[in-house]
């Protein structure tokens, strides 16, 4: 694949520290300037069990993970035994005393030596892995000092030891390994952030400033950023009893005055339903972060699919407008969840981001975000000309009425899940009916009309056009690359919103291309039915995964061979 | 001055006789006696012929889901502390389908005060047993005698020590709208569960029947003796207690949700240097 990435995988158990090596390991690389991509496998326990984490990087671009493996680092047996098929040539098992690699290439670390107590091992691990690759030692030593420095001097101390001793280690063995090309110049000041990291940045940048939750793997981050960052810049929150309170707190919140926002996935954000027909009915803004896991039902609780498409595009009973953003990218996740706070507010009407667990723990090295150069988000009213006459759900052209804070003037405010009339009272009249419903619909052609076009990489008509949505982004990209790189004309149209859709945005490039292929993480093809039954545009091939694992290069290629 | 004329007068959909009325009087006079003006005032509510009280108020209002309507009311309360919340709703809606938000709030203990309209019976729907109608007592959905015991709200709600619960009888206006005004007075959750006939569909719990039994606590009665409170809040039958049954002091909500509650998160404005930093925090 990529000529330049190589890609290393650390695998053990859960609570052995895989996660904090691999973190470690990131952020030196993002440090040193690196391009990295991460893909986290785990499994739904707290200890034990096969976890991986998986680092791709490189000077260069990298668009998402590869099966195959340079650097193992096998902190059990079973990691070994597992990937040990997937290793590539002149790919070397990084393990500690005791583990068995016999038919492969392996530095065989002494961490008992390197490492006098057990929790010294995970910066033992980063001092190897990070002389093997030849890295700075003052990245590496910095970033330790950084880590440590809360917990007092001499911790640091012993650590730098440890870091130094397993460095200097690796250069005295015997073994090939080439050494990571040089990092590019300019890439000083990136951040290391994963996508729903990115998504609680945007949402704060947007001035989310209430937050009520329930648990939900893997959303939590986005609560856990959101509350752990967020504290300070003034955002509420509340892990509410279940997932039902939390999306009526956060319309409660809303109605009141605040910037909400809920984080779910697909179980939790079926209980959540019924308040989404509620935000549709009350026009009260609301954000939902719906990052996405295999169902039905508890399905793979910690692995990833696209399969709540359909779920978040029909929620709610009723009829009532909505818009879903898919990001495809940790920065898109940014510039989304901003978005997505703006259109909410603009439209009185609920805005999804649909993620998935992929992206959700996607590690990526990301230039700071420009705060400056983000639109103002839209705010509600706290002023009325005339409170005695105001109408909170006043008949308008674009289904748009004054939505004012209550309090802060003589105005009531009167929000109705029933049907109700202009002040918000009940009013069950068919003209009533009528005229209220055709005002929240009216939204959708304002929604429709800044909807975000889908964005093509490559040429207009190539002979093949594969079609992704949200995450597929980076393994269509790379296919891209690779199949262009053969002399095939190759593009990729990308999606990164899928409702409301507008023909003209993409009907041109569809029809432009000699074949097209939907490719889509998970087993229906879901945005092609959706695709086909706005336009009645068939694909000429699907390329469908849906075994809990992201959608990379080498299995779009390989699926892509008996379509094509 | 708020008067109870700022607070309007509608025609309902409510049946003649219902104790829905008399508890919608008590409401407006205790809203004047509080001082509140219409645009002071948040009613919250979920779903029932008691979730519509807010439909014949002058007053802000969020009419939301059946059993929904203690959490957009703590939302509605952290995010605002220009209003005063009120929640009201049936014992269908805050003990049956809104159970969790219930027990919830009694953990949260939020500066909201919740109207409970309890007449023991589902009256929307048409006659079928609440969580409060009497073990045994048939209905058409339970012919053979509703099979469970019923859900005792103010023992729960004392159990939990929240800041103020109180019995209240439809019967009396007068003593219905002093309890209305010391729970809002109250920081803190306040229960008033209001016993009301339902004259449609109970014909075992009528006004008669409420009406012989309701007694008021004496002022030798102390709601602050916790133990004693869980005493009376257990008397229903023969005699049935009304007043303040528990009066506790527990900080509410608000003091332990960092910033809810005290600032009005309308006027809330991102923080950019801060961001900034928050974001290079992640280098």
């Amino acid at each position: 694949m990529s000529e330049t990435a190589i890609n290393i995988l650390v695998g053990g158990e859960a609570g052995q520290g895989l996660a904090t090596i691999g973190q470690l390991m990131t952020k030196a690389l993002v440090r040193a300037g690196y391009e990295v991509s991460v893909t986290q496998d785990y499994q739904s326990r707290i200890r034990g069990g096969h976890n991986t984490f998986a680092i791709r990087t490189g000077p260069d671009p990298i668009h998402g993970p590869e099966t195959g493996v340079d650097i193992l680092v096998a902190l059990n047996q079973e990691t070994v035994d597992l990937h040990r098929d997937a290793l590539k040539e002149g790919g070397v098992v990084v393990a500690g005393e005791g583990i068995e690699a016999d038919d492969c290439q392996c530095l065989r670390v002494p961490f008992k030596k390197l490492a006098p107590k057990a929790i010294y091992q995970n910066v033992a691990a980063l001092g190897v892995l990070g002389s093997t690759l030849c890295g700075e030692f003052g990245i590496l030593e910095k970033l330790v000092s950084q880590t440590f420095a809360k917990k007092g001097e001499e911790v640091v101390k012993a650590n730098l030891a440890v870091l130094r001793d397993a460095y200097d280690w690796v250069k005295e063995q015997d073994y090939s390994f080439a050494c990571m090309p040089p990092a590019p110049q300019g890439n000083e000041g990136r951040l290391m952030l994963h996508g729903n990291e990115a998504l609680a940045l945007g949402a704060l940048a947007a001035g989310c400033n209430f937050l009520s939750f329930y648990p939900m793997t893997p959303s939590t981050s986005i609560a856990l950023t959101l509350i752990g960052k967020g504290g300070e810049l003034g955002l509420v929150s509340e892990q509410a009893e279940d997932e039902i309170s939390a999306i009526n707190m956060a319309l409660g919140a809303s109605y009141a005055g605040a910037r909400s926002c809920v984080t779910t996935s697909g179980g939790g954000f079926a209980l959540m339903i019924e308040g989404v027909s509620l935000a549709g009915i009350t026009e009260t803004p609301i954000v939902i972060f719906l990052v996405q896991r295999p169902g039905p039902a508890t399905g793979l609780p910690t692995r990833t699919e696209q399969g709540d498409l359909n779920l978040a595009l029909y929620a709610g009973h009723g009829e009532f407008p909505r818009a879903l953003l898919t990001p495809g990218t940790v920065e898109e996740c940014f510039h989304l969840a901003h978005l997505a706070f703006d259109l909410t507010e603009r439209w009185q009407t609920p805005v999804f981001v649909l993620s998935d667990q992929y992206l959700a723990d996607n590690y990526r090295s990301v230039e700071p975000f420009d705060l400056d150069a983000l639109p103002e988000t839209s705010s509600p009213l706290l002023s009325v000309d005339d409170p005695a006459g105001y109408r909170r759900y006043a008949l308008s052209e674009d289904g748009v009425s004054p939505r004012l804070i209550p309090g802060y003037t003589k105005a009531l405010v009167k929000v109705d899940s029933d049907e109700h009339d202009e002040f918000g009272h009940i009013e069950e009249g068919p003209e009533n009916r009528i005229a209220q419903n055709e005002k929240r619909l009216a939204k959708a052609s304002g929604l429709r009309g800044e909807v975000i076009p889908p964005e093509l990489f490559g040429e207009e008509n190539p002979d093949l056009l594969l079609v992704c949505w949200g995450s597929g982004l980076g393994a269509c990209l790379e296919v891209s690359e690779i199949l262009t790189d053969q002399g095939k004309k190759v593009a990729t149209l990308h999606f990164k919103q899928v409702w409301p859709l507008r023909e003209d945005q993409f009907m041109p490039f569809l029809e432009g291309a000699k074949t097209v292929v939907g490719v889509e993480g998970n087993a229906t093809g879901q945005f092609a039915r959706l695709l086909r039954q706005e336009t009645g545009f068939v694909m000429d091939g699907m390329v469908l995964r849906s075994d809990g694992y992201p959608l990379n290069a080498e299995y779009v290629l390989k699926a892509l061979e008996s379509l094509v | 001055m708020a008067t109870v004329e700022d607070y309007g007068q509608f025609e309902t959909a409510w049946c003649p006789g219902c104790g829905n009325h008399s508890i919608l009087k008590a409401l407006k006079t205790a809203l004047a006696e509080l001082d509140l003006e219409p645009h002071q005032t948040l009613l919250v509510s979920g779903i029932g012929q008691a979730a519509k009280m807010p439909q014949y108020l002058n007053c802000n209002m969020f009419n939301g889901l059946h059993g929904r309507s203690l959490p957009p009311a703590t939302g509605a309360r952290l995010a605002n502390p220009k209003v005063k919340v009120i929640a009201v709703s049936g014992d269908g809606c805050n003990y049956g389908e809104g159970g969790n938000h219930f027990l919830a709030a009694l953990r949260r203990n939020p500066d909201i005060t919740l109207l409970a309209h309890d007449n023991q019976i589902y009256g929307l729907t048409k006659g079928q047993a609440s969580p409060t109608t009497a073990q045994g007592q048939k209905t058409k959905a339970q012919p053979g005698g509703q099979p469970s015991v019923p859900f005792n709200p103010i023992a729960v709600a004392v159990a939990m020590r929240v800041s103020f619960v109180a019995r209240a009888f439809s019967g009396d206006e007068e003593h219905l709208a002093d309890l209305i005004v010391q729970a809002a007075r109250t920081p803190g959750f306040a229960l008033v569960d209001i016993l009301q006939p339902c004259v449609s569909f109970n014909k075992v719990n009528t006004f008669g029947w409420y009406k012989q039994r309701c007694y008021k606590l004496g002022e030798e009665y102390d709601p602050t003796d916790w133990g004693a409170a869980v005493v009376k809040a257990s008397e229903f039958g023969e005699k049935i207690p009304v007043g303040v049954i528990w009066r506790g002091d527990r900080a509410p909500f608000e003091d332990f949700a960092p910033g809810g509650g005290k600032r009005a998160l309308a006027e809330h404005r991102v923080d950019k240097a801060a961001l900034a930093d928050v974001m290079q925090s992640f280098a």
